[in-house]
C-alpha cells in the first residue's frame, strides 16, 4: 500500500471514527446520568435523517442550510419527548422494567418508521458542497470526509466546555452523582436529564445528518447497526465517561477501515470487527478503556 | 418560624413517624435527638419534601410546605446538610460551593458568601480545586455544611454533622453552629451526641420510635435522667 492510499484510508477511518463518536457520546451521557442504556438512541439517529431528507425535499436542495438546523431542532425536541414518555414515569421503578420501556420505545419508533417513512430506501440529497473531491498530492479526499471531523471536533470541544465550564453543565455533574443531594440543591433534576437527552440527541442528529451525507440511503432500520456499534464504541471506551465514548469511536472507525484496507480478505467480516474488540476489552478491562472501577450509584 | 403538627409518616408498612409536633421560633437553636431509626432524618426529610407524610402539616412562616417539591423549599430558605454529608465527590470543593448557591442569580452576594464559608473554615479555601471525593471525612463534613450556606438560608437543618468524626473535629463543627447562630440563623440540629447538642441547644426534642417522648430546654434536658441514661451513658 502507498502511503498516498494509506492517507486515504486514514481520511476515511477518521470520519468514520467522528460519526461513531458524536453517536456514542449520547449513550455514554444518558448512562452517566440515568445508569440506563438508551436503545432507542440508534432511532434518534435513524429518525434525524428522515426529518433532514424530508426537509431537504420541501424547501429545495439550496435551502439545506435550514434544512438541517430543522431536523437539528426537531430531534432535539423528539429526544426529550421519548425521555419524558418512556423514562420520566418510571424514575422510581426497579430498573428492569426502565430496559424493557427503552426496548419497546425503540421497536416503536422503528415501526412508526416504517409505517411513516416506508420500508423502501430513499437516496439522501446531497448538496454538491459536500460532494466535492479535492486532490491533494495524490490523495483524493471528498468533501464530508474533511468536513466531518471538523464539525465533530468543534462540537466536542463545545460540549467539554458546556459540561465543565457552565452552571448547567455543572448541575449535570452533579445530578449524576446524587439526584438526592442535588435536589437539596435546588436542582431540578427531571429538568436537567431531560436537557441530557436533548443534548445527545443533538449530537446523533448531527452525526446522522452527516452520516446521510456520506453514506446517502436511509432505510427505516439504518439506526441499528450504528446504534450497536456505537453502544460498542462507549462501552469500550468506558461507558459514561465523553472522553471513552470518542476514543471507543475512533477506534472503532479507524480499526474498521484499516482492517478492510490491509486485509481486503476479511471485508466480509467488517462488522464484526466492533464485536470482536468488545470481547476482548471485556476481557481485559471490563470497565472499558477510561472507565475507573465500577461505583454503584448512591 | 416553622412549626410541625401531627406529622405522620409510612414507609410502605413501616410507621416511621406517629404525629409529632415540633416548634422551631426564629434565631433559635433547636435540636432533635434519638437512637437509631427513631425518625430523626425521616422528619428532616419531611420538612425538605423529599419524604411525603402521609399526614400532618409543617409550615413555614404560615405557608403549608408538604404541598412544596424540595427545590421550592430550597428556595424559601431551607436547606438540609444530610446525613452522610453527600459532597459531589467528582466535583472541586469550589464547584460544590457553587452549585449550593445554584438557586442564586446575585453574584455579588455569591461571592460575598463565598468569603464568609472561607472565613468559617478556611480548610476550604485552601482545597479549592480538589476533588470532594479525596477529602478526609472531616474536610468534606465541612464541605457539605458550607454547600449548605451557600444557598443563603434561614434555617439550616444538620443531620448528624459530627457523626464519625474525631473529637477535636467535632468540637470545631459545633463552635460553627454557636457562630452562624450569633450570625443569626435558625438552626435545626440532629445528633447522636446528645450531650454536645444540649449544650449549644435553646431546646430540645427527644424522639424514640417515632414519637416524641421528652421536650424542654436544653440545659433542663441535660439534667432529666431519662435522658441522662439513655442518651448521655450516665447511671443515676
Ligand atoms: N426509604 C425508606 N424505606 C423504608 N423504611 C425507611 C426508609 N427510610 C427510613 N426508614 C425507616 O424509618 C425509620 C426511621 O428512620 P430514620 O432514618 O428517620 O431514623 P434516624 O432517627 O435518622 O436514625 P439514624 O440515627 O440511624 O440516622 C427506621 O425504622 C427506618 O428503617
Ligand atoms: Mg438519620
Amino acid at each position: 500500500m502507498t502511503f498516498q492510499v494509506f492517507l486515504q484510508h486514514l481520511t476515511n477511518g477518521m470520519s468514520l471514527g467522528s460519526l461513531y463518536a458524536l453517536i456514542a457520546i449520547g449513550y455514554t451521557m444518558v448512562y452517566g446520568i440515568l445508569r440506563l442504556i438508551n436503545f432507542a438512541h440508534g432511532d434518534i439517529f435513524m429518525i434525524a435523517t428522515y426529518v433532514a431528507f424530508y426537509a431537504v425535499v420541501l424547501l429545495g436542495m439550496q435551502l439545506w442550510w435550514i434544512a438541517f438546523p430543522i431536523a437539528i431542532i426537531f430531534t432535539y425536541l423528539f429526544g426529550r419527548l421519548v425521555e419524558k414518555a418512556a423514562y420520566r414515569p418510571l424514575r422510581n421503578s426497579p430498573r428492569i422494567s426502565v430496559l424493557i420501556s427503552a426496548i419497546g420505545v425503540s421497536f416503536l419508533i422503528e415501526n412508526l418508521a416504517i409505517v411513516v417513512f416506508g420500508g423502501r430506501p430513499k437516496a439522501f440529497p446531497i448538496p454538491p458542497m459536500f460532494n466535492k473531491v479535492f486532490n491533494i498530492s495524490g490523495v483524493s479526499i471528498v468533501s464530508i470526509n474533511f468536513f466531518i471531523p471538523v464539525i465533530t471536533v468543534a462540537l466536542l470541544i463545545g460540549l467539554v466546555y458546556f459540561i465543565n465550564k457552565t452552571k448547567t453543565g455543572m448541575a449535570m455533574r452533579a445530578v449524576s452523582k446524587d439526584y438526592e443531594a442535588s435536589r437539596l440543591m435546588a436542582i431540578d433534576v427531571d429538568k436537567i436529564i431531560s436537557l441530557t437527552f436533548g443534548i445527545g440527541s443533538v449530537l446523533a442528529a448531527v452525526g446522522g445528518i452527516m452520516w446521510g451525507l456520506k453514506f446517502p440511503k436511509l432505510e427505516p432500520l439504518m439506526g441499528l447497526m450504528p446504534g450497536l456499534k456505537c453502544f460498542i464504541a462507549a462501552v469500550v471506551g468506558g461507558i459514561g465517561d465523553i472522553r471513552g465514548a470518542v476514543l471507543g469511536g475512533f477506534i472503532l472507525g479507524l480499526g474498521e477501515i484499516m482492517l478492510v484496507a490491509l486485509l481486503p480478505e476479511l471485508t466480509g467480516y467488517r462488522d464484526a470487527f466492533a464485536f470482536v474488540l468488545l470481547i476482548v476489552i471485556l476481557l481485559i478491562k471490563p470497565t472499558g478503556l477510561m472507565g475507573q472501577k465500577l461505583s454503584e450509584k448512591v | 418560624m416553622l412549626h410541625i403538627n401531627n406529622l405522620n409518616v409510612h414507609y410502605g408498612g413501616i410507621h416511621a413517624l406517629r404525629g409529632i409536633n415540633i416548634d422551631i421560633p426564629e434565631n433559635k437553636i433547636i435540636t432533635l435527638i434519638g437512637a437509631n431509626g427513631a425518625g430523626k432524618s425521616t422528619t428532616l426529610r419531611s420538612i425538605m419534601g423529599i419524604t411525603k407524610p402521609s399526614q400532618g402539616s409543617i409550615q413555614y412562616h404560615g405557608e403549608e410546605l408538604t404541598k412544596y417539591k424540595t427545590k421550592d423549599i430550597v428556595e424559601k430558605g431551607i436547606v438540609l446538610v444530610p446525613e452522610g454529608r453527600r459532597v459531589f465527590s467528582n466535583l472541586t470543593v469550589e464547584e460544590n460551593l457553587l452549585l449550593g448557591a445554584y438557586c442564586r442569580s446575585d453574584k455579588e452576594g455569591i461571592k460575598k458568601d463565598m468569603e464568609w464559608v472561607y472565613e468559617l473554615f478556611p480548610r476550604l479555601k485552601e482545597r479549592l480545586w480538589q476533588k470532594a471525593g479525596t477529602m478526609s471525612g472531616g474536610e468534606q463534613q465541612m464541605l457539605a455544611v458550607g454547600r449548605g450556606l451557600m444557598t443563603k438560608p434561614k434555617l439550616l437543618m444538620m443531620d448528624e454533622p459530627s457523626l464519625g468524626l474525631a473529637p477535636l473535629l467535632v468540637k470545631e463543627i459545633f463552635n460553627i453552629v454557636r457562630e452562624i447562630h450569633r450570625q443569626g440563623m435558625t438552626i435545626l440540629l440532629i445528633e447522636q451526641n446528645a450531650k454536645a447538642s444540649l449544650e449549644v441547644a435553646d431546646y430540645g426534642y427527644v424522639l424514640e420510635t417515632g414519637t416524641i417522648v421528652l421536650e424542654g430546654p436544653g440545659q433542663e434536658l441535660l439534667k432529666n435522667d431519662e435522658v441522662k441514661n439513655a442518651y448521655l451513658g450516665e447511671a443515676k
